[in-house]
């Protein structure tokens, strides 16, 4: 039975990886998960400077979802390659490392520093960030901001790039299309939905930020119906995610288009969701008699 | 021995005004928490493996993610969590039956640091703040002088144990309706003890303002101490950041720098 799947030239035993900002850098989950055992592992989001995220209350419960404004508080490139990156080389696991940037230059010089390191398989840029140089747009729901900081982290690496799109525009495709057209390897989605809770006796917001992301089941009709849109739009392989709990959830995604599939929030509840999830969807197979797990992969009937 | 492992519940009671004691007993073994560390608490659907899709979190969706409660106490049959009826997962936890299971993570966290040689320990619960340093109380055995602050007589539960493990239990209500009449800090404010006030190490647990007024005392008064504090989390294990709280040294995660920290060391 063939498990593997192939990324934009990355290579992985299997089709589960960690959604970035869940799985930390790996090693706090290392007491629970074999990371041997997983596709890859996409580490917690990197800016080129340590951040310190948002104030608290950074994260409350909604229905059957959460909404997190952690800020993408992070260690930095540096400190990242110098006190994690160790840890992970132990691993026979490829390394996904997921950066961001406030301004186009901030994003290529990551991926140079990134790019230049031992033992990271593949880059994820997450474009999901206000641009300081264009009035604070995000660059991920606009076109053209979209395609010029992935050209300029394309000229800065050779690794296999992943984008991955904000689900907070209109038209998730056009800005795939944009992202493979600019020289991106595969596109991931969907990063969080922007939503917001109120606490109606104090009359405020359950977040210090006001707003947060939208994680978890509750997003996950949303993310496939995303995934199934891009997946027709673009030649290059789709990761699926966005609220995949358990295998038939990642089998809808893989259904829907997706080549693999992040596993994020679900490692809160289940800091193994990752291997159940491997072996739920290896059971699924031997017991539909599949060969290969490409046989599944965009096999959508409509 | 695993931190996270499926427990069976041993025995779930009621116990004053909207509080209760879950004891739940590990189906391996376990880590032995100290006073001060917490659990991750999720509820399990029943034993794996009924589906060929073995699937741990299926139709547990809302809620969604484990609760962080402080480890209580030891007994025979288990360990056992203090929990407060507070919203839609504590209202699910007090209806919980004896023999259902559980998800549990832990124990998480740093613990209570050890008292310094000659001091006295001067134990402060607030709340269901007293569910944090119950067991540390238990430890002291005798040693120390215990505080124990709540709204209404109601709230205050586990007194006979306490008064055995304390020197002194002292006690406030804001209503008046037992001890002193007012807040548990005014208490402290006000208390000479026996020791010079150096000599008194503070180990406390509560709402986040007697824990700033119990940082004033401590300042004012030249007493060392250690507060155990509470934010919402999602993993418990340092992964999500979604738990930090804002320290002289930047934000540390409550799950892990945390929960117990140095009482100065927080900003307030």
């Amino acid at each position: 039975m063939n498990f593997s799947v192939e990324i934009g030239g990355l290579k992985l035993r299997n089709p589960v990886m960690t959604a970035s900002g869940t799985f930390g850098y790996g090693e706090e989950y290392s007491e629970f998960v074999d990371l041997n055992r997983l596709g890859a592992v996409v580490v917690k989001g990197l800016s080129l400077a340590p951040k310190e995220g948002n104030p608290p209350p950074r994260i409350v419960e909604t229905a059957a979802g959460m909404l997190n404004a952690i800020g993408l508080q992070n260690i930095g490139i540096e400190r990242f390659i110098k006190e994690s990156l160790p840890f992970l080389r132990g691993f026979d696991t490829p390394v996904v490392a997921n950066f961001f940037g406030d301004s186009v230059n901030e994003y290529a010089e990551a991926a140079r520093r990134l790019n230049d390191a031992e033992g990271i398989g593949a880059l994820e840029m997450n474009i999901s960030c206000p641009n300081k140089e264009a009035g604070w747009r995000v660059f991920g729901t606009d076109p053209g901001e979209t395609s010029t900081v992935v050209r300029a982290v394309r000229k800065a690496t050779r690794l296999p790039l992943i984008v991955k799109l904000s689900p907070n525009v209109t038209d998730i495709a056009s800005i795939a299309r944009v992202a493979e057209d600019a020289g991106a390897d595969a596109v991931s989605l969907i990063n969080t939905i922007t939503g917001m809770a109120i606490d109606i006796r104090t009359r405020r917001p359950k977040l210090a930020n006001i707003t947060g992301g939208l994680s978890g089941p509750a997003v996950k009709p949303v993310a496939l119906r995303m995934v199934w849109e891009v997946y027709r739009a673009v030649k290059i392989p789709v990761v699926g995610m966005g609220g995949i709990m358990d295998a038939a959830d990642a089998l809808e995604f893989i259904l829907a288009g997706a080549t693999a599939v992040g596993v994020g929030t679900a490692n809160f509840i289940n800091p193994a969701a990752t291997l159940d999830i491997i072996e739920g969807m290896e059971a699924f197979m031997r017991e539909q008699g599949l060969q290969d797990i490409g046989e599944l992969r965009g096999k959508l009937e409509v | 021995m695993s931190r996270y492992f499926r427990a069976e519940i041993a025995e779930n009671r009621p116990l004053g005004k909207d509080y209760g004691i879950l004891t739940f007993a590990p189906s391996e073994t376990a880590v032995e928490p100290e006073a001060g560390q917490f659990y991750m608490i999720g509820r399990c659907a029943g034993k794996n493996g009924v589906s060929l899709i073995p699937v741990s979190c299926r139709d547990l969706r809302d809620p969604l993610l484990k609760r962080p409660f402080s480890f209580f106490r030891k007994t025979r049959t288990g360990y056992q969590i203090l929990y407060r009826i507070k919203g839609k997962w504590t209202a699910m936890m007090r209806d919980m039956k004896q023999g259902s299971s559980l998800h549990v993570l832990g124990p998480l966290g740093n613990s209570y640091p050890p008292l310094p040689k000659g001091h006295t320990p001067v134990i402060v619960g607030g709340g269901l703040g007293i569910a944090s340093v119950f067991s540390l109380a238990e430890k002291f055995a005798g040693s120390a002088y215990i505080f124990y602050g709540t709204r209404t007589t109601e709230e205050l539960v586990m007194l006979d144990e306490l008064k055995g493990f304390a020197k002194r239990l002292l006690i406030s209500t804001d209503d008046g309706s037992c001890g002193a009449k007012g807040c548990i800090t005014d208490m402290i404010r006000n208390f000479g003890g026996e020791d010079p006030a150096g000599m008194y190490t503070l180990y406390a647990c509560g709402p986040r303002a007697m824990m700033a007024a119990l940082d004033s005392i401590a300042k004012e008064r030249g007493m060392k101490g250690y507060v155990s504090l509470e934010e919402n989390m999602a993993c418990g294990i340092g992964a999500c950041l979604g738990c930090v709280v804002k320290t002289v040294t930047g934000h540390q995660r409550v799950c892990k720098e945390g929960p117990v920290f140095d009482i100065g060391e927080v900003l307030w």
